[in-house]
């Protein structure tokens, strides 16, 4: 009998806990939804509303057509898809060479690709710069993308090799005798079992791709190639007061990840607790 | 000899296949992560011309004195620390709390899950200027709250202007961002106790309080550990939201972090060197930090 009461206590305190965590966790982004949506004239209105009085879509309007964040969601889109893609295609190659092919210096080369996972990004960020001024390939998709897929490769490398190598060794030991070739063995059979793995690998790639500020600030300076962070920060920092348009703009560039989480949320949070990789 | 032959040449045609499935990631892992490491530390011993490279000058460690020197690194370093100091234990604290309360078979926990998750996947920009626009000194939201619901206080706080105070929105945004990895880590590390140790303790007439401290605490420790050191090594790497809210170090550049130091010294005043040199002081700060943790933390449990 005690103990029922103080099980419902404790069960009404974990729920209490939880929704006060969810209000800190949601404020923000509700207040940014609807700055959004308010007028420019409200946007420094006292006391600042966290319902809204007059919604309107006019900052939408205007961030998409006249300040092209429409073009800039374009241009997010195909360097995040374009990144997903080959890095998939790099990395699962990386993977399955290190989970069954016999090479010399095997285990130097893994722990080599490790430590990719552990130096700082940002440290990279000058020489990377110098690089890719010399390949001609700043201020152009290509060279966000190839960087994207580096930053990636050691991380989901990593992920993809614990995944094909439980993958049973029968399988693929049936078909070499049958005389099928590695390559096809992988492409095949190895691929195609591995779905769970390339959906988290998809997931971390495009929101990393998606999200990603450091290196497309300092190699991207062509205006009509800015990719989503890049284009709101200097926004920004060019209309100091135009909140809305910004937070439009934002909530826009919110959409597509927030659908992929949730698509993918399973996946994700196995993909998390199993490697540890920041989404 | 033609058995060694033979084998030689089987060995190599094993090999060949195995880089045909290396060599597009090696290649880009080469150019863009070997070569950048080695570059940028020869570059840091350089003044380093970037428009004309081979007229830059061998000038020894003199970047590595000049940051260490500076008032402005020596601050921006400070700022660094204690951005860790603040941001990694709260994220910890309160990741632990969300992570214990998820664990339990509550209702809505994919719902609570997601939302807790929701800062995490978001972009350091948007969030970044979020809070900014969220304290901004006149009509933020957080100044209100203040004064007009809980008068705390009877005048607006220009949170942005100060030097130190600018500090608050940069933590418990770094704060605010973190807890839900966090907390999805602590789950994982959760899930791993396995369940007959409770149930023992039960039998043993232990209540809750001791069952956390006595198991759940001593087996996260690998957890911890691996936490401590990861999030340590994420907030001296802090950068997005102190470039945007202090907008490179305003007021009088005391608000600088490492990183954003290393970007102006690079690419706005264009000095390469310097900019590199403070990347590798950053970067062998990363390493002890890791290691010296690592060390004190697996050490205890030996005894």
């Amino acid at each position: 009998m005690k103990k029922q009461t103080s099980q419902k206590l404790s069960r009404a305190t974990t729920y209490f806990l939880l929704t006060v965590g969810l209000i800190i966790v949601a404020l923000p982004f509700w207040y940014m939804l609807v700055t959004s949506l308010k007028p420019q004239s409200y946007i420094f209105e006292m006391p600042p509303k966290i319902w809204p009085t007059e919604i309107t879509l006019n900052n939408y309007l205007t961030a998409l057509r006249k300040d092209s964040f429409g073009l800039y969601f374009m241009n997010s889109l195909f360097v995040a898809i374009c990144s997903t893609l080959a890095t998939i295609f790099v990395s699962s190659m990386l993977a399955y060479a290190f989970a069954r092919l016999d090479f010399p210096g095997k285990e130097f080369l893994f722990y080599i690709l490790l430590l990719g996972m552990m130096i700082p990004p940002v440290m990279l960020i000058i020489p990377q710069f110098i690089i890719a001024k010399q390949l001609a390939i700043l201020d152009k998709f290509i060279g966000l993308i190839v960087v994207y897929i580096t930053m990636n490769l050691s991380g989901q490398t990593f992920l993809l090799r614990g995944f094909f190598e439980g993958i049973p060794k029968e399988i693929e030991e049936a078909a070499l005798i049958d005389g099928a070739s590695r390559w096809k063995i992988f492409w095949r059979i190895i691929f195609p079992l591995s779905k769970p793995g390339i959906a988290v690998v998809t997931i971390f790639t495009f929101l990393y791709s998606w999200d990603e500020f450091p290196w497309a600030h300092v190699a991207m300076k062509e205006t009509t190639k800015r990719t989503l962070p890049i284009a709101i920060a200097l926004f920004q920092s060019q209309h100091l007061t135009e909140w809305g348009q910004v937070f439009a703009a934002s909530i826009v560039s919110l959409i597509p990840i927030v659908v992929v989480f949730i698509a993918f949320q399973r996946y994700f949070i196995q993909g998390i607790s199993t490697t540890g990789i920041k989404g | 000899m033609e058995l060694l032959l033979t084998k030689f040449v089987k060995i190599l045609k094993k090999s060949s296949t195995a880089l045909i499935f290396l060599l597009p990631g090696l290649l880009l892992f080469t150019v863009f992560i070997i070569v950048p490491m080695i570059y940028s530390f020869r570059i840091s011993f350089y003044d380093w011309k970037i428009v004309n490279p081979e007229q830059s000058e061998w000038i020894g460690v003199e970047n590595y004195l000049r940051a260490l020197s500076d008032p402005i690194f020596r601050r921006a370093a400070l700022n660094t620390v204690i951005y860790s100091l603040v941001t990694v234990p709260g994220q910890m604290i309160l990741g632990l709390i969300v992570a214990v309360l998820l664990n339990q078979n509550i209702r809505g926990r994919t719902f609570y899950r997601i939302m807790y998750y929701l800062p995490v996947i978001t972009s350091w920009v948007i969030v970044s200027l979020l809070f900014e626009y969220m304290f901004s000194g006149q009509a933020g939201l957080v100044n209100y709250f203040l004064r007009d619901v809980f008068h705390v206080t009877s005048e607006n706080i220009l949170w942005l202007a100060d030097p130190i105070l600018t500090f608050v929105p940069i933590h418990l945004l770094g704060i605010w961002k973190g807890i839900g990895w966090t907390a999805v880590i602590f789950v994982a590390g959760l899930q791993a106790i396995p369940q007959h140790l409770y149930e023992a303790a039960e039998v043993d007439g232990a209540g809750s309080k001791e069952k956390f401290f006595l198991i759940t605490l001593p087996l996260l420790r690998p957890t911890t550990v691996y936490l401590l050191v990861v999030l340590t090594i994420g907030s001296l790497n802090a950068y997005i939201s102190n470039l945007l809210i202090t907008n490179g170090g305003n007021p009088m550049d005391l608000t600088h972090f490492i990183l954003t130091l290393m970007y102006e010294a690079t690419f706005t005043k264009l000095d390469f060197g310097y900019g590199s040199a403070i990347s590798y002081l950053l970067t062998m700060c990363v390493f002890v930090v890791s290691v010296f943790q690592i060390r004190m933390m697996t050490k205890p449990i030996e005894n």
